[in-house]
């Protein structure tokens, strides 16, 4: 209910929204928490396992129990904290694991069934039989326990994610981090002030106590405010850093206002990169574990203090009071203030009293038991006379706090134990350029937090080698705080430690006794804190538990490991941008749209698209076009864009040098205007890349490599020169993108050149591996007389900008001839019939000897990978070596297929090779293929079986020789 | 003889506009890739060809027709005017005016739009007027140079153009719709 008078939320801006169809009001500033609270509805959500009934534990970030669905059909979000989804007009919230309803979920039988159901009840129950936990058990778990689902659409709401810098990185615009961001602004430096609040103030907006003699969220307010306006700061508000990574990088998460337009995006995923960060994330607050301490009505006396003082709402009418620490009696304070009924104040301490209280004052007590299914309606109070039961609605906990250290751990620091405090604190320098601040550096009081936010502001200020601007610390409180540790109340039944996983303490203490002593070891048997929450809520009284069992004390028994993100991050956030087209970037060619507007199915090659045939009317499967295209090639002319391919320019006095080192064979030999064939190696000896390299000028050569390692290529003559020899003056520059080249091959390829070239060409003047410059069409381009296809042919090169309009003028001319475009699949069966390799053959584990080329590897010279090619293990005869397949009476080759000895088996120890490439030759009639068999260059005209398993193929095939179209290389030469 | 057309890596693709902001093609003349084998006498002669000084790593120098950019290790971007055949005895010098998109990204904050794809601090504190990265914009490789207090720009790979638009498109509507 509302408290009158109480409360910062604008009660002049009524708000509706939804909730499990439940049209629900609320005001400007509510959180759907507050708002459900205002409208006495307690329980909001349904347990992980048990399905038990639960209302806020928190009222924060941190909350483990009030989790709902957010929004829609495709837009629906599971598992959002009610505690912190601010509500407006149209919002629509459901509750989520519970069937048929939140009030009645048929699923909470399993609460009955929890003596069967405790930690390691997986792993003993569904052990066997073995399949059954895929089939059976799993999905059978799966459906009956878990959180908020998916919509299973996809979602076509907007996500972003962006980059900040910043000279200081302040993490909550609490005390502590207003002070550091204002000491920082005012030195002059690049300010970020983030907290995942939409207000500033963090504990301030929950209290009601004073600062600068003013009530502490209008100090907070305007403060912000002055620093708004300010142009060296930026303030996120709704961003929760959410990670701390090398390079002083922090990962935010940011929550856009619901009210902005339509359009922006839901969340923004920040990757800020901070000189110095000051730390004030603040503390959580723990609770004290008992016998059903999770009913609804139960929560932290610190978000019952949040919901009172900033939404003015109190969840009870007769509220009782159960710590270990002062503030419980701040709470009490408050509520008695707001006129509010107490029932009771129940403190764990001995001699504990509160002045002027109407209500009774239990010291040296302990709440053991509460009663009341969906909403509270007992505890029991257990004294040294005995158990007294007290009628309350709504029962508050403190049981201490703990600092948020978990920044500081991201690095794989450990927080330090502070026995005064009775938790870890941050361990200074865990984080480089990280300064803990506030609470989250154990300082609790108001007056210790500004002061101490302040010394951290200074201390990063400094650190950046500026002088820190004097300011003043306002006035404030400076209450001491006093606790006697108490983890949980002995006793009977079910004490609830990680409400979001159904962890009690009876389970931590089971795994103790079953052995699992690390505390790493309890996390993973009993699943405590591996909840959405993380168990921000229950490690610290989880690990003082298992200390406890095992006879150890808390900092030896130590933390489990604290990792990103402090808060759950949607993929899509973390992903935006990356769907669909945003996935990679499309290199498109200049012949790209004429291309597409010609049919041709577009394949990817890298990031590449490449046109994979070129239907023409009638034809209806891909070997009808491609068979085609073939024919051009053999018979006329054909034209590919062959733009793709990895182009180098080389120059220097020591470019020749440079070539004669990565290749294998010699290049310092080729003469100006030709091109020669080269291989190149990695350092291990295996084979890198091939291509052509062509001489141009006296220290100028163009080097081609092959369209998937133009990159890599590029890197390893990167490497070859900066750190092999940086003594080389050698420059070499991708031009790969600079040029549109076409393959022009067919026995009429010529005659189509001299058509547009000026001046024209004969065989004579280009012959087979030269090159040069020549004016193509009126434009200045380059010529090379190589092939790909073992066919008459040449490659022109245009600068781009002429590569769309030359497409269409090669391919119009190639018509006329009887001629046109090919494609990639025409493509790959015409080097198949020829046997020139493509990735397929060189994939990595290859060697030159293996392709046949061993003695294209210079004994005149040393290059790159020859000593290590030449290892005894390289070289064997046995070694799977590159042949030619065909079949002996018909059948299907498969490229992926394996090889096997005729009458043995096909098993994996009598596998004798593989297939990489295959294609139907038309020249033949035929499959042709290349693959690798052991000893293969010696097995000449043996018949093996290729059986592909996969598309159970099995086809007889005949060991040939690689290359089955003129092998004597006389059309290309012609 | 067919003469052959130009096709400009933007055509068909840009101008674009959306809320504050433009994108639009350049195309600012030659783009000449310079590589030295010994940068102080190259820097030498580039500065008595052109009258450029070699730009330092993450710079750019000269004037609105004949610009210099840093371009990598022991290599400058010389954009606007044919090179001079004379910086040639000095290292290599390439044409690669056909290999690049060049577009200007314009519009007040146009750092927010490339916050969004740029993994560099480019707010005008840190990133001045003719200052240069060579960075990353998405996944592609990109130099991207402050013409002034609003203006980019912006050179990716010719091929990636419709990548470079389609990965802008997003970030101005993305800031856009924030308003």
């Amino acid at each position: 209910m509302r408290i009158a008078g109480k409360g910062l939320v604008d009660r002049a801006q009524p708000v509706t929204f939804t909730f499990d169809g439940v049209p629900v009001k609320g005001f400007a500033g509510d959180t759907v928490a507050s708002a459900l609270l205002a409208r006495g509805q307690v329980l909001m959500g349904r347990s992980f396992k048990y399905h038990r009934p639960r209302g806020p534990l928190t009222a924060g970030s941190e909350e483990p129990n009030a989790l709902i669905t957010v929004g829609k059909g495709a837009a629906q979000v599971p598992n959002v904290r009610a505690t912190q989804q601010e509500i407006y007009d149209g919002l629509v919230a459901r509750s989520q694991n519970a069937w048929p309803s939140l009030n009645f979920d048929v699923m909470a039988v399993n609460d009955l069934a929890a003596p069967f159901l405790g930690a390691g009840f997986y792993y003993k129950t569904f052990m066997w039989p073995r399949a059954f936990w895929e089939w059976v058990y799993e999905p059978v778990i799966r459906k009956a326990a878990g959180l908020g689902a998916l919509s299973g659409k996809s979602n076509t709401q907007t996500y972003d994610k962006a980059f900040a810098f910043c000279d200081v990185l302040v993490v909550g615009a609490g005390p502590a981090g207003l002070m550091a961001a204002w000491v920082a602004a005012q030195s002059g430096v690049e300010v970020i002030l983030a907290d995942e609040d939409a207000l500033p103030g963090g504990r301030l907006m929950a209290e009601t106590e004073a600062v600068g003699h003013q009530a502490g969220h209008v100090w907070a307010a305007a403060l912000a405010e002055k620093l708004r306006a300010m142009e060296n700061v930026r303030i996120m508000p709704r961003t929760t850093v959410t990670g701390a990574y090398d390079g002083n990088v922090y990962g935010a998460l940011e929550r856009l206002d619901a009210q902005a337009p339509s359009g922006a995006p839901v969340e923004c995923f920040w990757r800020i990169t901070a000189r110095q960060c000051v730390l004030a994330a603040g503390a959580l607050e723990r609770p004290i574990a008992f016998q059903n301490n999770d009913r609804p009505g139960i929560m932290l006396a610190g978000a019952l203090r949040a919901y009172l003082n900033r939404w003015g709402v109190c969840p009870g009418k007769h509220v009782t009071i159960f710590g270990n620490n002062d503030d419980a009696h701040r709470t009490a304070r408050d509520l008695a203030a707001a006129g509010v009924h107490i029932a009771a104040l129940i403190d764990s301490r001995e001699g504990v009293t509160f002045d002027g209280a109407d209500f009774p004052v239990y010291a040296g007590a302990q709440v053991c038991n509460a009663s009341g299914r969906t909403a509270l309606e007992s505890i029991t109070v257990r004294t040294a006379d005995g158990e007294d039961a007290i009628q309350t609605d709504c029962l508050a906990i403190s049981g201490g706090w703990n600092p948020t250290v978990h920044l500081t751990c991201h690095m794989n620091g450990r927080p330090t134990w502070n026995a005064d405090l009775q938790t870890f604190v941050p361990t200074p320098g865990a984080v480089p350029d990280l300064i803990p601040a506030g609470a989250c550096n154990g300082v609790f009081s108001t007056k210790g937090c500004l002061e101490d936010g302040l010394r951290a502001g200074k201390e990063a200020v400094k650190a950046l080698g500026k002088r820190a601007a004097a300011v003043e610390v306002p006035q404030a409180d400076d209450a001491a705080y006093a606790l006697d540790p108490l983890w949980a109340v002995a006793g009977k039944g079910r004490a609830w430690l990680d409400f979001q996983n159904d962890v009690t303490v009876k389970d931590v203490k089971q795994a103790a006794v079953e052995n699992f002593q690390s505390v790493e070891h309890m996390k993973r048997y009993t699943t405590q804190g591996m909840a959405t929450d993380q168990g921000k809520s229950s490690n610290m009284a989880a690990l003082a538990i298992l200390a406890d069992a095992t006879g150890r004390a808390i900092p030896e028994t130590g933390t489990t490991t604290y990792r990103p993100p402090f808060v759950p991050v949607s993929i899509a956030a973390m992903g935006a941008g990356g769907q669909g087209e945003g996935f990679a970037p499309q290199r498109f060619m200049t012949s790209h749209r004429q291309s597409v507007a010609m049919g041709a199915p577009m394949i990817e090659a890298g990031l590449w698209y490449r046109p994979s045939y070129f239907p023409k009317p009638g034809e209806s499967t891909w070997r009808q076009s491609c068979d085609r295209e073939i024919g051009y090639v053999r018979q006329a002319v054909g034209i590919c864009d062959v733009s793709t391919l990895g182009k180098i320019d080389i120059q220097g006095p020591d470019a020749a040098q440079l070539l004669d080192f990565v290749y294998t064979n010699m290049f310092s030999t080729l003469k100006l205007g030709r091109v020669r064939y080269g291989l190149m190696l990695r350092e291990d000896g295996h084979v890198m890349d091939d291509g052509t390299c062509a001489r141009l000028g006296d220290q100028h050569y163009l080097m081609t490599t092959t369209t998937a390692a133009a990159g890599q290529v590029m890197r390893h003559l990167e490497f070859v020169c900066q750190v092999l020899h940086p003594d080389w003056q050698v420059a070499f520059t991708s031009v790969t993108e600079h040029w549109a080249q076409y393959a022009v091959a067919g026995p009429k390829a010529r005659d189509l050149l001299n058509d547009v070239l000026d001046p024209p060409i004969d065989n004579d003047s280009w012959p087979f591996m030269s090159c040069g410059e020549t004016r193509v069409a009126g434009v200045t381009g380059r010529l090379f007389r190589i092939s790909f296809s073992g066919e008459q042919g040449y490659e022109i090169a245009v600068p781009a900008r002429y590569g769309a309009s030359l497409f269409d003028l090669l391919v119009k001319k190639a018509e006329a001839l009887g001629g046109g475009a090919y494609g990639m699949e025409a493509l790959n069966v015409l080097r198949i019939e020829k046997g020139f390799i493509t990735h397929a053959e060189i994939h990595g584990r290859v060697t030159a000897f293996d392709i046949g080329m061993g003695r294209m590897v210079s004994a005149r010279k040393d290059c790159i990978g020859k000593t290590m090619a030449a290892r005894p293990g390289l070289v064997e005869e046995t070694r799977e070596q590159l042949v030619g397949l065909k079949p002996v009476a018909g059948g299907t080759l498969t490229a992926g297929a394996h090889l096997y000895d005729a009458g043995a088996d096909a098993t994996r120890v009598n596998n004798q090779g593989y297939v990489t490439s295959v294609g139907y030759s038309p020249a033949l009639g035929c499959d042709i293929g290349l693959g690798f068999v052991k000893g293969g260059p010696a097995r000449m005209g043996e018949v093996i079986r290729l059986v592909d398993g996969l598309r159970k193929v099995e086809t007889a095939v005949e060991i040939c020789a690689p290359v089955f179209v003129d092998p004597e290389g006389e059309r290309l030469r012609g | 003889m067919a003469d052959l057309n130009e096709t400009s890596a933007g055509a068909g693709l840009l101008p674009l506009s959306i809320g504050r902001f433009t994108v639009e093609e350049r195309l600012p003349g030659a783009l000449t890739s310079l590589t030295a084998f010994d940068a102080d006498a190259m820097g030498a002669a580039l500065k008595k060809a052109h009258g450029i000084a070699w730009p330092a790593p993450n710079r750019s120098n000269g004037k609105a027709q004949t610009r210099c950019i840093w371009f990598g290790h022991r290599e400058v971007l010389l954009i606007g005017p044919a090179p001079e055949p004379s910086l040639g005895k000095h290292g290599a010098v390439v044409d690669v005016t056909d290999g690049w998109a060049v577009v200007q990204l314009q519009g007040a904050g146009a750092e927010e739009v490339l916050a969004r794809l740029v993994p560099v601090n480019l707010s005008a504190a840190m990133f001045k007027r003719g200052h240069s990265a060579r960075t990353l914009l998405g996944h592609m490789n990109a130099a991207i140079t402050r013409l002034g207090p609003d203006a980019f720009e912006i050179l990716v790979f010719r091929s990636m153009a419709t990548t470079l638009v389609h990965d802008l498109k997003r970030a101005m509507e993305s800031v856009t719709a924030r308003g």
